[in-house]
Parts: C-alpha cells; sequence; structure tokens
C-alpha cells in the first residue's frame, strides 16, 4: 500500500519534471503545444544512446539529455514556433501534432520501434526495506532529483532577476517590453529550459513511462490533465496535479486495472468544465 | 461592386451566393459515374466517401461554428457500435441501422455538448480529447457488449432496404456508401445556407456581435454540435457496414486527428474540404503508407506542419494561392 | 413613461466599483447622453443594460419590465439594441448578409434550417431599405473586413437599427471614424427615428449638446448629476471634473 504511494509519487514527479514546461508554454505563453512530449523522448532517446551505446556512465548523461533537449528545443522555438504565438489554437494544434508525428517517425526511422531501456549501474537497481514499505532506488533517486529541481526553479522564479522578468513579460508583453525586457528572448530561454526539463524528465523516466517513439502521443494526454488541472498560476498548482496524477495512476493500474484511464479522463473533464483556471488556481478568473 | 438599390437584385445577389456551381454539379456526375468506371477501386473509393461523410461533420462544427475538436472519433465510434448492436439484436436492414446510429450519436452529441460548449479553445479541445478518451476506455472496458480489444464481429447485413444487395458486393456496396454521402451532402448544404447555417457563421466571426442581435449563441451551437454527431454516428455506421469488424481504432485518437487532417487539408467552411482532403488523404496514404509506415507518419506530420505555417481556411488551395501570389508579385497580408 | 430605469445598480471587480448605486432613468423617447471623464464607468454601465455583465447588486427595467436577470440575446428580444465603441461587426459577411440575417434573427427565424438564407422577399427588401438609409447602398456585396473604417462604423449602426429596438445604446458612435467621414455619421445618428429612445454615451461635447435633449454625468461609477444640456453646461461641478481631467492630460 504504502509502496504504491511510494511509486505514485516518484511517477507524479517525474511527470511534473516534464510537464512544467508546458505549464508555463501553455498556462503563461498560451500556446498550445501539443508537442511537448516530443522534447522528452529526445532526451531519453539522447541518454539511451550514451549510456547504452557509447558507455557514458548514467549520472553524466542526465545533464547532457538536458542540453540537448534545450538546444532543440530553443532552435525549434526560434526557427518555427515563433511563427505561431499569434496564431489561433487550432494552427497551433495542427503544427505541433505535425511535429510529434515527424519525431516519432524520426525516433522509430534510426532508433527502432521497440521499447528502450537505459542501462543502470547496479547500485541503482533493486529494493531496499524501509520500515516495511519497498523502496526502489532508482525511484528514491528520481524524487531525489526532482525534488531538487522543484526547489531551483522555485528559487529561480521568486529570488532571481530572471524569474522577475519571466513574471513580467507574461503578466503584460507590452509593459515589459516598454521596461527595457526583451520579452522574446525570456520566452525563448524559457521554452528551452521547459524543453531541456523534459529531456531530463524524458531520460529520467526512461524506465518507468516507458520509451518508445509512440510515447509523447501517449503521455500527451497526461501532461495537458497536469496543467489543466493544475492550472498555471503557480508551480505548486501542477506539481500538485502531477503527484495527484501519478499516485492516482499507480494506484488505478493495480487496485482497478479495468477502470484507471476511465476514472483519470472523467475527472479531467469535470474538473475542465467547473474549473476552466485549474483545481489550484489561485483567485478567479479576469 | 455595383450598387443595389431594389430588393430584387438584393435577392438575386443572395440566391447566387446558394446556388449550385455547375463545377459542383460536374463533381457529382463524376462521383456517380465512378460507381461504374472504375470498379478496381471501390474499396478505395468507398473508404473515401466514409471519411468524406466524416469530415464533413466536423466541417459542420469547425468550418461553420468555429468549435474545435480533437475527439470527434467519439461520434464515429459510438454510431458504428451501435449500428453493429442494432444490427446483431434487432435488424440487419442497413438503412435502419443509419438512422438509429444517428439518433444514437446525436443524442450523445446533445448531452456532451453541454461539457464541450463551456470554455475556451483551449478547453474544448481538451474536453473534446477527454470525451473520446473515456469513450474508448469505456468500448474496452464493456468487453462483453462490445468484444472489447478483439472488436465486435458477426454483424448482420442485409440487403439495402431489402432490395440491394451489399455484402461482399463492393459496386453495390459503393454505391450505397455513395447515395447516402449524397444525400447527407445535400442536406449539410441546405442547412449551411439557411438562416439557422449563417447565425452559426456570425457566432463564428463575431459571437459578442451576434449575442447583442439577439441570437442565443449556445443553443445554436448545441444544435450544430448534434447535427455533426448524428452525421458523424452514420459514418461510423457506415463504416462497420461494410467492414467486417467494428473495432476500438473506430473511436481512438489517431482517427480524430486524421479527420482533422483531411478537413484541414481540403479547406474548411466549404463543404467540399472535407471530400477533398479525404481523397488526397486515403490516395496518398496509400501510395507512399504502403512502401514504409513510417515514411507516412512523417510526410503526414511535414504536411500538418506546413499546411499550419502557409495555410488558411482553404487548405491545400491556399497554398496554391500564396504561390500564385509570390510568382505574381502580389503579396497578401 | 421610462423605457429604461436602473434601480440602485452595483457592479464590483474585487475592491473595484466601476458602476455603484447608479438610479438612472431614461424618458421614452428621449436623446438622452450619458458623459463622463475616462474611466467613470460608461462602458461598464452599457454592458450591465445589454447583460454583457452581471450587476452584483440592484435591478434594471425595461420598459417597466424586470430584466435584470435576463441573457443578452433576451434583452435583444425585449427591444434594447446596442452599438460598440470599437466596431463589431461581421467581417467574412457581406453587409446586405449581416442585415437581412440581423433582421431576420429580430423575427426569430433564425432556427429555420431547410430554407433558403435570403429567400423571405419581405425581409430583404427591409435590408435594402436600411442600407439605403445608412449610405451602404453601393457596398452591400462586398465583405465587410475589406471596407474602409467608416463604412464599417455605418453597418454598426445598422446592424442595431434592424432589431428595431425601443431603446438603443450608442456607444461613442463617432469613435475612430476619420475625420471626413464624420458628419456622415452623425446624420445618421440625428436621422435616427424619432420613436426610438436613444441613450448616447460619448466624450466629444460637441456630439452630445447637438444632439441630447438629457444629459447624465457619470463619475467614478456614480451619477454626479443629471438635467438639460444648458443647465449641464453651466454646472460648476461639471466644468471642474472636465477641467480637472484635461489638467491632469
Amino acid at each position: 500500500m504504502l509502496t504504491i504511494l511510494f511509486d505514485g509519487i516518484a511517477y507524479g514527479m517525474l511527470l511534473f519534471v516534464i510537464s512544467c514546461g508546458l505549464a508555463v508554454t501553455l498556462g503563461l505563453m498560451n500556446f498550445v503545444n501539443l508537442a511537448h512530449g516530443a522534447f522528452a523522448i529526445l532526451g531519453g532517446y539522447c541518454a539511451y544512446a550514451l549510456v547504452n551505446l557509447y558507455g557514458v556512465p548514467f549520472f553524466a548523461s542526465l545533464p547532457v539529455a538536458f542540453l540537448f533537449a534545450a538546444m532543440i528545443g530553443l532552435l525549434a522555438e526560434r526557427t518555427l514556433y515563433v511563427h505561431f504565438y499569434n496564431r489561433s489554437h487550432l494552427e497551433q494544434v495542427l503544427f505541433t501534432i505535425g511535429l510529434v508525428f515527424m519525431v516519432s517517425a524520426l525516433v522509430d526511422y534510426f532508433m527502432g520501434s521497440q521499447q528502450r531501456f537505459i542501462n543502470l549501474p547496479p547500485y541503482l537497481q533493486g529494493r531496499f526495506d524501509f520500515f516495511g514499505i519497498g523502496i526502489g532506488k532508482y525511484r528514491l533517486l528520481i524524487i531525489f532529483i526532482c525534488a531538487l529541481i522543484l526547489l531551483v526553479l522555485q528559487l529561480i522564479l521568486g529570488h532571481t532577476r530572471f524569474g522577475s522578468r519571466l513574471r513580467a513579460a507574461v503578466d503584460d508583453q507590452r509593459v515589459a517590453r516598454g521596461l527595457g525586457i526583451n520579452v522574446n528572448w525570456v520566452f525563448a530561454l524559457t521554452f528551452a529550459v521547459g524543453c531541456g526539463l523534459a529531456g531530463l524528465g524524458g531520460a529520467l523516466g526512461a524506465e518507468i513511462l516507458s520509451l518508445e517513439p509512440h510515447f509523447p502521443l501517449k503521455f500527451m494526454i497526461y501532461f495537458l490533465i497536469v496543467v489543466s488541472v493544475g492550472g498555471t498560476s503557480s508551480i505548486t498548482g501542477p506539481f500538485l496535479a502531477s503527484i495527484l496524477l501519478g499516485i492516482g495512476d499507480v494506484a488505478g493500474k493495480y487496485y482497478a486495472p479495468r477502470y484507471g484511464g476511465f476514472v483519470i479522463y472523467t475527472i479531467m473533464i469535470v474538473v475542465l468544465v467547473l474549473r476552466p483556471q485549474g483545481l489550484f488556481a489561485r483567485g478567479q478568473s479576469k | 461592386m455595383h450598387t443595389i438599390s431594389t430588393p430584387q437584385e438584393a435577392t438575386q445577389a443572395l440566391a447566387k451566393r446558394r446556388a449550385w456551381h455547375w463545377l459542383e454539379v460536374v463533381f457529382w456526375l463524376a462521383a456517380a459515374a465512378s460507381v461504374f468506371l472504375l470498379p478496381s477501386q471501390h474499396s478505395l473509393l468507398t473508404q473515401i466517401a466514409i471519411w468524406s461523410l466524416f469530415a464533413i461533420s466536423l466541417d459542420l462544427i469547425l468550418g461553420y461554428a468555429g468549435i474545435v475538436s480533437l475527439g470527434h472519433a467519439a461520434y464515429f465510434g459510438f454510431g458504428a457500435y451501435v449500428a453493429a448492436l442494432f444490427a446483431i439484436n434487432y435488424t440487419g436492414e442497413p438503412v435502419t441501422g443509419l438512422a438509429v446510429a444517428a439518433v444514437a450519436s446525436g443524442l450523445l452529441g446533445l448531452v456532451t455538448s453541454l461539457l464541450v460548449l463551456r470554455g475556451s479553445d483551449l478547453t474544448r479541445l481538451m474536453v473534446t480529447l477527454g470525451i473520446a478518451l473515456v469513450m474508448y476506455e469505456l468500448a474496452n472496458q464493456m468487453s462483453w457488449l462490445t468484444g472489447g480489444a478483439d472488436g465486435l464481429t458477426g454483424m448482420p447485413v442485409d440487403p439495402v432496404l431489402g432490395v440491394l444487395p451489399i455484402s461482399f458486393r463492393p459496386l453495390n456496396a459503393y454505391g450505397y456508401v455513395l447515395a447516402v454521402l449524397f444525400v447527407l451532402f445535400v442536406v449539410a448544404r441546405r442547412i449551411v445556407h439557411s438562416p439557422f447555417g449563417m447565425s452559426l457563421r456570425a457566432i463564428k466571426g463575431n459571437p459578442l456581435r451576434a449575442s447583442q442581435i439577439g441570437v442565443p449563441n449556445n443553443l445554436r451551437l448545441i444544435a450544430v454540435y448534434s447535427i455533426a454527431a448524428a452525421y458523424a454516428g452514420i459514418a461510423g455506421a457506415l463504416l462497420a457496414q461494410t467492414t467486417p469488424v467494428v473495432s476500438l481504432t473506430y473511436i481512438d485518437f489517431q482517427r480524430s486527428a486524421d479527420v482533422l487532417l483531411m478537413l484541414i487539408i481540403g479547406g474548411t467552411g466549404y463543404l467540399y474540404g472535407g471530400i477533398i482532403g479525404s481523397a488526397l488523404f486515403l490516395i496518398a496514404q496509400k501510395f507512399i503508407g504502403n512502401v514504409t509506415p513510417q515514411y507516412w507518419e512523417f510526410w503526414i506530420g511535414f504536411a500538418l506542419v506546413v499546411i499550419a505555417l502557409f495555410a488558411r481556411d482553404r487548405g491545400v488551395f491556399s497554398i496554391f494561392e500564396r504561390l500564385r501570389n509570390i510568382v505574381g508579385g502580389k503579396t497578401k497580408p | 413613461m421610462n423605457a429604461l430605469e436602473t434601480i440602485h445598480l452595483e457592479k464590483r471587480f474585487g475592491g473595484i466599483v466601476p458602476t455603484s448605486d447608479v438610479n438612472l432613468v431614461v424618458r421614452e423617447g428621449a436623446r438622452h447622453a450619458l458623459i463622463g471623464p475616462n474611466g467613470a464607468g460608461k462602458t461598464t454601465l452599457i454592458n450591465l443594460l445589454t447583460g454583457v455583465l452581471k450587476p452584483s447588486k440592484g435591478r434594471i427595467k425595461l420598459g417597466g419590465e424586470d430584466i435584470t436577470v435576463l441573457k443578452p440575446h433576451q434583452r435583444v428580444a425585449r427591444g434594447i439594441s446596442r452599438t460598440f465603441q470599437i466596431n463589431q461587426v461581421f467581417g467574412e459577411l457581406s453587409p446586405l448578409e449581416s442585415i437581412v440575417f440581423a433582421i431576420g434573427e429580430r423575427e426569430h427565424l433564425g432556427t429555420r434550417f431547410w430554407r433558403g438564407f435570403g429567400s423571405d422577399d419581405a425581409i430583404v427588401a427591409e435590408a435594402v431599405a436600411i442600407a439605403k438609409q445608412f449610405g451602404l447602398s453601393d457596398v452591400l456585396t462586398a465583405q465587410t473586413a475589406s471596407l474602409p473604417y467608416g463604412k464599417q462604423r455605418q453597418l454598426e449602426i445598422a446592424l442595431a437599427i434592424a432589431g428595431k429596438p425601443r431603446v438603443l445604446l450608442l456607444d461613442e458612435p463617432a469613435a475612430g471614424v476619420p475625420e471626413a467621414e464624420r458628419h456622415e455619421i452623425l446624420e445618421i445618428v440625428a436621422a435616427l427615428p424619432q420613436d426610438v429612445t436613444v441613450l448616447l454615451i460619448e466624450h466629444d461635447m460637441d456630439i452630445v449638446f447637438g444632439f441630447a435633449d438629457r444629459i447624465s454625468v457619470l463619475v467614478e461609477g456614480k451619477l454626479f448629476v443629471e438635467g438639460e444640456p444648458k443647465e449641464i453646461e453651466n454646472d460648476p461641478r461639471v466644468r471642474a471634473v472636465y477641467l480637472g481631467e484635461r489638467a491632469d492630460g
């Protein structure tokens, strides 16, 4: 029982790390980016290639996965996404679904369609028993890393110049520009970091989320749930939503494998209809 | 542009907008001729006709009323399952099956429209997606009824109206599907050129002004959403009647995405976009997709990105238009 | 007889109160102007009257009937029409289609899905007459979005009139119209049928004093003064409000 809770938290933490970038693009920049998961598998496959094919140590592969996904994210933002900021949501949807299809097909072509596992160092494998709770070492590591990321994000957003610039740019683009903030650059950088985090999450989660070419489409709905249920007015909203979704999904698969998906989707619809701003959003909409 | 000073001139101008163009007549004559002239392609043509109807259904809500949907397959699949179960339990007469599927999907559309029509584009995207996922899960879990992942087989298909056998008769089946498509196309065409259809275009163009003219926006949108759902249900039922098995792929996300893509390729808001788009899509799929499925997925994605970048309401045609403008040195905003 | 009446009307957004205890009476057939400095809450008041916003407190009566809880389209059906400060027209449609559509909706024929749009001769004839009245005859079949702003402004007012309102709310009808096309709009406003009650929201004092027979001044969400144009013109408090505003820039 507590093991399920533990696994669920690890799973939720992963979802959070992957989706928090989406919370920024979707919520703050008002851009429907259905291709967010594509950056996650880029990171995942990058780590897989480094560790399994070139023998790079696992821990060294994580920052590379982050940078790789961030660089591609930056490139995509500057060349493609930037044309879609002021377009309709429908056009954004078409464009990003197109990207997902292309990335999935390319990954399939270069890496094969079967599921890939990253070779973990032996000391991260297995479980240990902690007062009767089976704790997977690897999952513990995930929780640790993700908690660290959450902490760093909070610090950056709340206490740095960049954080205040981002908040200003999101609050009112025109005023921010007037204050001399390079809004385009702030958005590009934020987008890149969001993609990088997705890539890192993809690398970390290769084992748990199952790394295969159609991952972006499969998990798209999960990322969207995190953002829409969590709301986008803070980082804590998506975080809580991720944890709840993680626990709910793991528990659902364990206790009621037949109705898990059904319950999650229904809850999503109910939340969207009743609280379009998200369950944990503060205050009222405009 | 000339001055209109008499009601007669105005009436004529408006009547011209809804009159049949000769190209349309040629198009449908060609379609009718294809029943007899292209016997080797009947299965492909049948697929095109069914997808066309499905895409027209999406066009009614997206092109005319501006409702974006990522889950239109929910109504397609529901109609297919209803038609199959009805045929198994009651009668295998296809037209009756279509009617039952239309009513069932229309009612599902009516109920779900209350969820869909709240909120912004983004919420609508998510809610439509969510509804389709819920329907998928339901079909998957209620395997005692739907056959679950194995699909539903053994659906009897009697002769149409007791006269025209379509089972294992590709020519008859295509003729039947095409006739249904034509009738429903004419109905849709009348609807979009009616005062009701005009109110949808008005709501899409400027909901605030529409409501201040006295249009009950939500009621109109609920109505068209239900009609579109009924159309999708009929399309699903047609596929069920012309294929041996009704399976979960009828409701999956891929189908919702494909129909959206077909409509976008052909262009929204003039009804023929869905037909042209599904024809282009399925013909391309037949030629490219048969080589390697991965390539197909890549090119579909590529097409989406290009269309989203350059095209607007007229799908591939606006790309041609843009090229023409660029070549002709004209710049368009 | 009062055409339109608000009773202790109030609207709050959090701590801001753009409409505060407004008791406005517009008499039948009046040419009533609502003026006030920027941010006085004029447009909020219009949005409350038309049902775009819901009031926090108070009642709204149209011809004696309480319409406070009615939806926008239900209020339109009871005879209240409006124009917007910024044009709200149907860019994709032609002016002819827009006006025919507006008349059809007034006659509750918008649910007809089996008749051709524009096949009702009486409606088309009325639309042509309205177009003539509003100087739109020469552009009737053009796409609205392609028309100059002034023409779109004329269509904006024509659409409101097509609803045959008892009460017409004009939100700065001359706003954004180039100087050259301005007089045409003002002529149209001046020529509005006498049986229509008009509530005009306006910044431009020349327009107000040339048009209104009654003026209400709104300041910071409250009704400040009300009276005949002469009284308002000579009211030192009104002058102070306006001069004060100008002094601020």
